[in-house]
């Protein structure tokens, strides 16, 4: 019974996951490929001193269209499918949220614990921005910070959850809060830093590139939030027999 | 009084029931690590490090591994 409820909830987070994809998809299309396209035009024309990508074994359109769509919805679904038993894990445990709130909270906090956080020490980079060299390292480090990050809002939350009934629930929170910012800010601190910007790249070009990737996450996490949250509350409490003679006032007084 | 017996449904302090961590402990790892390979091949395939050979999973989701904020090259 209880297993087979996870499964379904899991089964719905990918869907709900597929459905944010495709939004996001849309604000990636609009909002990120005009950018990627001016900071590849960039690329191009300092071609001497940038990385050559030597002959083209997928085509710009492709890439644009076929190959952004391929990432961005294995991406949808992938975290849709962990926040999905992610959610298993909260329902019931973090408050009195019912399992529409449960949802939107579990997808701010899977937008602020896996994208904002290490987005803020290692933000997106368009093309023609970036050292092929230190790949490696910058690969390592931005995993490494999502998943410090990610456990930190984890331990956050236990750590309220513990405070809460002797401080009462906003001061847990705010306490569990300041933690997670104390330890983000020491882990901006001593974790090394990158600034491989060409020093004529565009700097609007830069951030507006930024702004859009910031966007897409921003578009993913809040429709899988909502989205979710109505097909967890469906599963999670079948919709009651008589809906339509009790609802009216009117007839029920008589 | 019919308004009584329907308020219950609807009352917002209903908080749903926890699920057992041992119910959801087999899909986590199995479909947790099912999904963080699908992740990998978005995120870092052929990037920092490569399990096939050759480009073209790197360059089929390069534009979405620099929108999505992956360190793509």
């Amino acid at each position: 019974m209880n297993s087979s409820i996870v499964r379904t909830l899991l089964v719905r987070g990918m869907l709900a996951g597929l459905a944010a994809g495709l939004l996001a998809l849309v604000t990636a299309y609009f909002l990120g490929e005009p950018r990627v396209d001016a900071a590849i035009a960039y690329e191009e024309a300092h071609a001497a001193h940038a990385h050559e990508h030597g002959v083209e074994a997928v085509s710009r359109s492709m890439q644009s269209t076929a190959g952004l769509s391929t990432g961005v919805l294995v991406y949808g679904v992938a975290f849709g499918g962990i926040a999905a038993l992610a959610y298993c894990f909260a329902l019931g445990r973090i408050g009195r949220f019912g399992p529409r709130a449960s949802a939107l909270l579990l997808a701010a906090a899977g937008l602020i614990a896996v994208y904002v956080v290490p987005f803020l020490k290692y933000p997106a980079n368009p093309p023609a921005v970036g050292d092929p060299d230190t790949i490696g390292q910058r690969t390592t480090l931005y995993f490494l910070m999502t998943v410090l990050s990610v456990l930190l809002a984890v331990g956050a939350v236990i750590l309220g959850r513990r405070l809460a009934p002797r401080f009462g629930n906003w001061n847990a929170t705010l306490a569990a809060s300041a933690f997670f910012v104390l330890v983000v800010g020491l882990g901006y601190a001593f974790l090394p830093s990158f600034d491989e910007v060409p020093k004529d790249f565009p700097g609007t070009l830069l951030w507006q590139f930024r702004l859009a990737a910031l966007a897409v996450q921003a578009t993913l996490w809040t429709a899988f939030g909502l989205i979710f949250g109505v097909l967890a509350e469906r599963a999670l409490a079948p919709r009651p027999e008589r809906h339509t003679p009790v609802t009216h006032p009117a007839t029920a007084a008589r | 009084m019919a308004q009584s017996a329907v308020q219950p449904t609807t009352a917002p302090t209903a908080v749903p029931a926890k699920l057992p961590v041992s119910a959801i402990a087999p899909w986590a790892v199995f479909f947790g690590i099912l999904m963080l390979v699908l992740l990998y091949f978005v995120g870092a395939e052929q990037g920092a490090t490569s399990l096939l050979s050759g480009e073209n999973v790197h360059e089929w989701v390069h534009d979405a591994r620099h929108l999505l904020g992956f360190p793509c090259h």
